[in-house]
């Protein structure tokens, strides 16, 4: 069956994304999940230039751009801001890519995080720091490189797993969406914009330069991350009930790091020890999926 | 209604009257009793607003930053390492336009580990487009709160209101708390002049290119120039309003003045007592009190001091590599304007060290003995 997505389109054509960028087409699912009634809070990172330079702007909503490390408070403050003025119906967005999400924008996500503040905090993750030029951050995965983890110094441990740091927090919803499942990714955002609280959404944004692949393969190597088990489809309600939204194929890791240039120096081996860590991972988000549980009471 | 209260408390009943709709704070050493009184305000309903207890001060500032920009009157308190975790934030309230006001308890920069005053903290951050006004009092205090947010407003530049650490953020005076009827009729509920509206979208501090950033540069200068005259005016009416008015600076017998003491904060209660004393013996010593530091009255300064032979700053603070940055700028809008000024830049009070009628004395007698400074530092109570 056709997915229908809505009409609405709230992302102007002409952005300045590079060709086959992922954050862009996940930024048109989020708003046309959300709709008109909804505010954007963007700190540094690719989209402080994709949304446009003065004049310009690629959205149809507010936008706010913020400094690196307070995408979150900053979200915090304008809902507050909204609330305050006796504006209760607007979704307020924070959306950063994994530097100001994993790296220096966590402190003040953990604590928007624990005061359970009221906004939808995206992260886009495309695994280093794409806008400065590929650097690594706590988000490049295990032997990727990059250009401060290059040629033979490639990176020597594993990626942060931002979505278990997310649920320590017992938030009420956190969940994992891929631009490859627009379906899965406006359900999860609809249902994002309906629960009350903060709200985390972690989507795999693959990168053609970042990543070093053609861009037309952009959304084929964002669904091999789903099918290789390398990055589930998932949602966490309340801190502890995980469930499975999407059943991978459970392809071999090697289907997905064979079209991408930052694994190109991968030996057998290397590939081996990712098949091993990708399956225990998803032994471990079995597990939770198993337990039944509701969840942190408040 | 009249109260004996703390300089800190003084702080948040200016919020409170200037009926902020969100505040974001994280104590420090010694503002930690603003962030006590204002929880105590919000949680009892004496205060409608949202309190947000954030885990640094530098989300303190970026939650103000979003609240504003949402356009609701946003307020935080700070001091010291706190100050300086924001500078980044300064610049981004700053530069966004935003008519956010805080208070800054002055206090000392470390290492070595001090909680005590000086003025280092606020006046390391003079560039980042703050306007920066220094108390002499509990009173003071609380009125500069509420003449910061109409200025605020009216420039759309932020506020920063200075009181030291200690001496006036513990020390308890009396003060007279206005009814917040007549604040509301002197202070009206914020009306944003651009905002987050979802029926009108808009991007916000987007990318300047190298062709317009410079325009934005300008327009800040401009309105902080307009600062000047709109905080007189502004002082104006509260002093109408309230019957006290501070001015952007005083003078204290200041026409005949062969010695001219130039203070902020608390070192001017001292110097009134000591400029009395001398007045008494017959010497012509004044006092100039500078309240606004940014942005600096230079105009202000210039008319003042051409008529005084000799100027005597007492600088709680230092540039490093530099002088007594009073000193400095004084000395900066002298230039040309002032030849037969003398300007002798004292460095005193850093730490917490009291700042005595004795070293003031020391001060004025030191300045009495010499013609002209003999360098650009002179360096009081310091032990060999």
């Amino acid at each position: 069956m056709r997915y229908e997505l809505p009409k609405e389109e709230l992302l102007y054509s002409g952005h300045i994304a590079c060709p086959g960028c992922a954050a862009s087409l996940a930024m048109r699912y989020a708003l046309q999940a959300l709709g008109k009634k909804t505010m954007v809070v963007i700190p540094a990172c690719c989209w402080s230039n994709v949304a446009g330079f003065f004049p310009s702007s690629s959205l149809k909503v507010p936008l706010l751009h913020t400094i690196f490390e307070a995408a979150a408070i900053t979200a915090s403050g304008v809902k507050k801001g909204l609330v305050a003025r006796g504006i209760e119906d607007v979704q307020v967005m924070a959306w950063a890519g994994d530097g100001g999400t994993f790296d220096i924008g966590l402190q003040a996500l953990s604590g928007c995080a624990e005061r359970n503040d009221d906004i939808i905090y995206v992260c886009y993750d495309n695994e280093a720091y794409m806008n400065t030029g590929i650097q690594r951050s706590s988000a490049t995965p295990l032997l990727s490189w990059s250009t401060t983890t290059p040629n033979p110094a490639f990176k020597d441990t594993p990626k942060k797993d931002i979505m278990e740091i997310m649920a320590a927090h017992r938030i009420p919803y956190a969940a994992t969406v891929s631009p490859a499942f627009p379906e899965d990714f406006l359900t999860k955002m609809r249902k994002a914009r309906e629960t009350k609280g903060l709200r985390f959404i972690h989507i795999l944004s693959s990168c053609p330069p970042g990543w070093k692949f053609p861009s037309e393969l952009s959304v084929k190597i964002a669904r091999l991350a789903v099918e290789t088990k390398i990055f589930p489809l998932y949602e966490i309600e309340n801190g502890r009930k995980y469930t499975l939204t999407i059943r991978p194929r459970g392809l071999p890791v090697i289907e997905y790091l064979k079209l991408q240039g930052r694994f190109s120096h991968l030996t057998p081996k290397d590939i081996q020890t990712i098949q091993e860590n990708v399956d225990e991972e998803w032994e471990m988000l079995m597990a939770k999926i198993k337990t039944k549980r509701k969840g942190i009471r408040r | 209604m009249e109260r004996v209260i703390s300089g800190n408390e003084a702080v948040a009943y200016g919020a409170m009257l200037s009926r902020v709709q969100v505040i974001s704070a994280y104590p420090i050493s010694p503002q930690t009793t603003i962030v006590e009184a204002l929880s105590d305000f919000c949680a009892s309903g004496k205060l409608k607003a949202d309190f947000v207890k954030v885990e640094s001060e530098h989300s303190a500032m970026a939650c103000c930053i979003g609240a504003a920009s949402a356009g609701a009157r946003a307020f935080t308190a700070t001091s010291a390492q706190g100050l300086a975790l924001m500078h980044e934030v300064l610049h981004w309230a700053a530069g966004a336009r935003l008519p956010i006001v805080m208070a800054n308890v002055n206090r000392a920069m470390s290492p070595p580990w001090t909680m005590w005053c000086d003025q280092g903290d606020s006046l390391s951050q003079r560039d980042t487009g703050w306007l920066q006004f220094y108390c002499e009092d509990n009173q003071e205090v609380l009125d500069s709160i509420i003449m910061a947010y109409r200025i605020s407003e009216k420039v759309l530049l932020p506020s920063m209101v200075c009181l030291d650490g200690f001496i006036l953020s513990h020390t308890y005076e009396q003060v007279e708390i206005p009814d917040i009827r007549e604040v509301d009729q002197y202070l009206p509920s914020y009306v944003p002049k651009f905002k987050l509206d979802v029926e009108d979208p808009h991007s916000f501090n987007a990318a300047f290119l190298p062709d317009i950033y410079m325009e934005q540069r300008v327009k800040m200068q401009q309105a902080m120039e307009e600062a000047k005259g709109v905080a007189k005016e502004l002082d104006k009416e509260f002093g109408q309003a309230f019957g006290r008015s501070y001015g952007i600076m005083e003078e204290y017998f200041v026409e005949d003045a062969d010695i001219l003491l130039v203070t902020t904060g608390t070192v001017t209660g001292t110097a009134r007592v000591v400029v009395d004393e001398y007045r008494q013996k017959g010497e012509k010593i004044g006092l100039l009190k500078m309240k606004m530091f940014r942005p600096f009255p230079t105009e202000d300064v210039r008319q003042v001091f051409q008529k005084a032979r000799k100027v005597a700053v007492v600088d709680r603070n230092i540039s490093f590599g530099a002088t007594g940055i009073f000193a400095q700028e004084i000395r900066s809008a002298l230039h040309h304007h002032g030849e037969g000024t003398s300007v002798f830049g004292f460095i005193a009070g850093l730490g917490g060290r009291d700042v005595t009628p004795a070293i003031l004395k020391e001060i004025v007698e030191y300045a009495k003995g010499k013609e002209a400074p003999e360098g650009d530092i002179a360096w009081i109570g310091v032990k060999p």
